[in-house]
């Protein structure tokens, strides 16, 4: 204490500097308009400033929040999509199936379901994800997985009660339907097993045209993909003389390295399709067998 | 005369020649406005006690902002220079202080140069902070020089054609007195 006063004693000029400073300052803040309007300004300002920088901070721990409650959002948007549906004949209205209407009468041919990726490798040879819905929440083998970009990332492969196994584009079993998004041809998309970056595109007539940045798109017949969806684009096109079909590389339109958020697409008619398809070959061996 | 007389004479004088005289004159430009009034705290004798140079600081000021309806602008900027005259007169006085016995700053007690840059110091240090308060936002800087530069000048040329008319007679401080 007692050097407290000793301290305030030897620098007494000082002190009473300061506050006369402050005075002569709150006279001229209070008294005259100009600034004290340039006074209000400026605390006005500060006071902006650290407000901006304090919800720009507070904004960083709702963000996970935030990028949830987005990613629902498109959920139910991507639900409401009209690829999602069939157009049917006005006259087939009246007979009844089992699968869900929209209020139109088009018959609902992809379902979509959002999911968190719980964990994910890039680095082996056959590359599997796990996302956190499994059996009890509708989700199957076979159904799609997308990013949340609505690009393409693999497909389910197995299913647990909660769970689910997904095989991710990056796997050297990985056979995928794709299309040139320019010239409509059909080819397969499969992965060497070297970059996590590149996918291997094959099966594109030397006919067709392509150009680096081409985009590729999943096919149109597959009973799994919904069509049309990004995989990638062209990264470069790998000379074969050999052969009469591209081989092309194909970068990535998912950023597989940092999978979160994805949307698992469910084609409602896919049992429907591989049923015609398996009676059909049933029906055609029998008749054959009995000639 | 005594000193206290003397210098309530003084700053009566100053501040009514600056309010007066100085701010009643048409304006060179508008970056010039004569300032003089603050000679009144150079002239202060030298055994002036720190604190009361403060507070005569801070009333000077405050008298020459009610007329000019600024209250503080003045009294900031004299307060400033109140408070760093004594630090700016140590490192001009002779370093032996047994030789020297007069009363207060002038260009005979401390001789030309030495008060010249007494003068110009303070000077600065008072234009500077009061230009500083005025703007607050500065303009642009280019500008804000310009017109201390411009301010610093016409100041220095007034204190020395003073210096000059009314040279003060300088008595040695007595024992007596």
């Amino acid at each position: 204490m007692r050097n407290i006063f000793l301290f305030i004693g030897r620098y007494f000029t000082f002190f009473a500097f300061l506050g006369f400073q402050v005075l002569a300052l709150s006279f001229l803040f209070r008294y005259n308009k100009y600034h004290r309007a340039v006074g209000l300004g400026v605390a006005n300002e500060m006071s902006g400033w650290m407000n901006s920088k304090y919800a720009n901070i507070d904004q960083y721990f709702h963000l996970k929040q935030e990028s949830d409650r987005i990613h629902h959002v498109n959920d139910s948007l991507m639900n409401l999509l009209k690829t999602n549906f069939l157009n049917s004949d006005t006259a087939t209205q009246f007979v009844q199936d089992t699968i869900p209407y929209d209020t139109l009468g088009h018959r609902r041919r992809y379902l979509w379901r959002d999911a968190e990726v719980v964990s994910n490798s890039v680095n082996s040879e056959r590359n599997y994800l796990q996302i956190n819905r499994g059996s009890k929440q509708g989700i199957r083998d076979n159904m799609a997985v997308l990013n949340s970009d609505l690009s393409l990332v693999g497909i389910v492969v197995n299913t647990s009660d909660n769970f689910s196994q997904v095989m991710s584009l990056l796997h050297v079993k990985n056979n995928v339907n794709a299309v040139m998004k320019r010239s409509g041809n059909a080819g397969t998309i499969s992965w060497d097993g070297k970059s996590p970056l590149y996918l291997t595109m094959t099966g594109i007539p030397k006919s067709d045209t392509i150009a680096r940045g081409d985009t590729v798109l999943t096919g149109t017949y597959s009973l799994s993909f919904p069509p049309l969806r990004m995989i990638g684009r062209v990264a470069s096109i790998v000379k074969d003389n050999s052969s009469s079909f591209y081989v092309l590389q194909i970068k990535t339109a998912a950023n597989f390295q940092n999978l979160q958020h994805v949307f698992v697409v469910e084609n409602l008619q896919a049992d429907e399709q591989e049923k015609l398809d398996k009676d059909t070959r049933k029906k055609i061996d029998e008749v054959k067998k009995t000639k | 005369m005594s000193d206290l007389v003397k210098n309530i004479l003084r700053f009566t004088i100053f501040i009514l020649v600056q309010v007066y005289v100085l701010f009643k004159v048409p304006h060179l430009h508008r970056f010039i406005t004569p300032y003089l009034y603050y000679l009144f705290i150079l002239w202060l004798p030298f055994a002036t006690p720190r604190f009361w140079l403060l507070v005569i600081g801070f009333i000077t000021g405050l008298s020459l902002d009610y007329f000019t309806q600024t209250p503080g602008l003045h009294a900031a900027a004299c307060l400033l220079i109140a408070y760093i005259r004594p630090f700016i007169i140590n490192l001009l006085l002779p370093k032996d202080s047994t030789e020297f016995n007069y009363r207060e700053p002038s260009p005979r007690t401390l001789g030309w140069t030495p008060y010249g840059i007494y003068v110009l110091t303070l000077t600065v240090f008072h234009h500077g902070y009061m230009l500083l308060l005025e703007w607050l936002s500065f303009g642009s800087v280019l500008t804000f020089l310009i017109k201390l530069v411009a301010t610093t000048g016409i100041s220095l040329l007034l204190i020395f054609a003073t210096e000059l008319l009314f040279p003060r007679k300088m008595r040695y401080r007595t024992n007596t007195a």
